[in-house]
């Protein structure tokens, strides 16, 4: 097999925002002097008049942004997850959400997988935090290619977004002709009917992984990328509970509130089973290389397969 | 409309704000009242706006960046005729319009729902930017509480407007110089108001906010005043209005009962005659 593309989705990201820029002259990209990193960077090399460069002031940015949106533009607010969604929460519940403003927040750099930076800015809590907020819709895409369609989905829908993307490159998985994205419906990518292992963002492939080698085990697993967490298409979840005897959701976040807690929420309203959760135990990371992090918390693949034997 | 005409209408609006606290058992008197001179201007003389029309695209845009002093913002959307009056009476009661703190999407005329202290300037820096971007002609105006200005994303709004010379943009700051906890002084001082405005790129204008032919001028100035965003600083008396409620901090959050409504009314009433 050739070898897979790998691409970052804050790549995917900046890429994507200057796809979507050539298209519609209201998007306007805002960044809080972090360009580099969180690639909006390729945008304003296309677009200088439409970058704007806030300083190192998240919550003003977020503010900025609910005023571009009320009058006609169509913002995309970009940080890293850790000040998006942790440093402005405030302002993006209270001034972003309960208007329901057409603003978009691109936070890239989400997860232990920031590496070397260490736990400072290494966010495991932004998904909890932004489902908390009525009338936002978060998607943290698994690919290149799903996250150049979520950022398009992300403009087209007329609300808040909170886009989550990664800094570590990610297999290109969805590279196919008949790919498509839609906004709150899950996938499932393996079908599989002993367990269900839930996942999303750059867990999504590892989950695929483990489950090779789970089937080398014998165990039969299915296999969901849960893209859009907020609406959550309970549909897919509730089948998978009833069809196999156990779900696990694995997602580069803490097990409080992400992912993990979203699935428990629709299985024990609907289809009580037991729910493993695979991610970040109500702890900080640290500083070192991300594949070594993803290994040591043990969100690799190798991670994921031992988690899921050790608690069949 | 003339200052006694404009002054009229200031005392008319402080009786709405008076009568809707009063209704409402509960909220903000004594910064409605401080900006009620300031309100007034604005609506009746100052912003392109049509109440037949409140979105309209082209209109100067307001962002109460103090959403505390909603009465103040409501009674005068009233009297503009956005809204009946009578909703004035139904203020903070469930399942009615009129929220505490500002709601955009549920009242007429409200450009940008606010409450939570220094996120409605930022807002207005990004309408005021957003014009500049675009090309168009209208201005935005934000009302902020000198205690508001304690918040640290003021200043984050403040170096952004200077920097990018929004001359678009209006900051008024209602200097009534006292906050929940005491004076504004006493409890962590944001003087010297001005020389901050002023070191963070801001033409200052500085007024008695009760004095309208100041305040004209004030406004006037910050149309003529360009490469650069206006902060007028007015000094306004807390409360201001009624005899009881000035210069009081225990009236920043607390709303009159039956007597103290009666005697606020007459006073208004007397004032209004004069």
């Amino acid at each position: 097999m050739a070898d897979v593309k790998k691409i970052a989705t804050r790549e995917s990201y900046g890429n994507a925002l200057v796809e979507l820029g050539r298209e519609y002259p209201d998007l306007l990209v805002l960044d809080a002097d972090l360009a580099a990193a969180t690639k909006t960077g390729i945008f304003k090399k296309e677009f200088p008049e439409r970058h704007i460069d806030c300083g190192i002031a998240e919550c003003n940015m977020m503010g900025i942004a609910a005023g571009l949106s009320l009058t006609g533009k169509v913002p995309f607010a970009s940080s890293f997850a850790m000040f998006a969604a942790g440093r402005a929460y405030e302002q993006v519940r209270n001034t972003i959400g309960y208007p329901k403003l057409n603003v978009k927040i691109g936070a890239t750099h989400a997860g232990i997988s920031v590496g070397e930076d260490g736990a400072t800015h290494q966010c495991n809590e932004d998904i909890a935090l932004m489902r908390t907020i009525p009338n936002m819709v978060i998607i943290n895409p698994c690919d290149d290619v799903e996250a150049r369609a979520a950022v398009r989905a992300a403009y087209e829908h007329k609300g808040p977004v909170y886009l989550r993307f990664g800094r570590l490159a990610a297999p290109v998985i969805n590279d196919r002709p008949d790919y498509k994205f839609e906004l709150g419906r899950g996938v499932t990518l393996r079908e599989g009917k002993d367990i269900t292992i839930v996942a999303t963002g750059l867990e999504v492939n590892f989950a695929l992984e483990a489950a090779k080698m789970l089937a080398d085990d014998g165990v039969d697993v299915r296999v969901i990328n849960i893209h859009t967490i907020k609406p959550i298409d309970k549909d897919i979840i509730v089948k998978a509970a009833k069809e196999t005897k156990k779900l696990f959701t694995v997602e580069e976040h803490s097990v409080i509130g992400g992912l993990g807690s979203a699935v428990c929420d629709v299985v024990c309203e609907n289809a009580p089973v037991p729910v493993y959760k695979i991610g970040m135990r109500d702890r900080y990371g640290e500083s070192g290389p991300a594949v070594e992090l993803l290994h040591k918390y043990e969100l690799d693949a190798e991670g994921i397969y031992k988690q899921v034997k050790g608690n069949l | 409309m003339n200052k006694a005409e404009l002054q009229q209408k200031a005392n008319q609006l402080r009786k709405h704000i008076v009568a809707s606290l009063h209704a409402a058992k509960s909220g903000h008197p004594g910064g409605s009242l401080s900006a009620a001179d300031i309100m007034t201007y604005l609506y009746y003389e100052e912003m392109n706006i049509d109440p037949k029309k409140p979105e309209k695209e082209d209109r100067d845009r307001f962002v109460l960046s103090k959403g505390h002093v909603a009465p103040a913002l409501y009674g005068v959307l009233a009297m503009k005729g956005y809204f009946p009056e009578e909703e004035l009476l139904k203020l903070r009661k469930t399942g009615e319009m009129l929220q505490g703190h500002p709601d955009m999407k549920g009242t007429p005329g409200v450009d940008m729902s606010a409450g939570s202290l220094g996120q409605g300037v930022s807002v207005a820096v990004g309408m005021a930017l957003s014009a500049k971007l675009s090309g168009e002609q209208y201005r935005v105006y934000t009302l902020l509480g000198d205690g508001e200005i304690e918040e640290g994303q003021v200043w984050e709004a403040a170096m952004f407007a200077g920097h990018r010379k929004l001359d678009n943009l209006v900051v008024i700051v209602d200097n009534n110089d006292l906050q929940i906890d005491g004076s504004v002084a006493d409890v962590c001082s944001p003087y010297p108001i001005a020389d901050k405005f002023k070191a963070f790129n801001f033409h200052v204008v500085e007024i008695d906010g009760h004095d309208f032919d100041a305040i004209e001028a004030a406004f006037k100035e910050a149309r003529q005043t360009k490469g650069m965003p206006t902060a007028i600083i007015a000094k306004t008396v807390k409360g201001k209005g009624v005899s009881f409620m000035e210069n009081q901090v225990s009236w920043h959050g607390a709303a009159p009962n039956d007597e103290q409504y009666e005697t606020a009314m007459a006073e208004l009433e007397k004032a209004g005659e004069a």
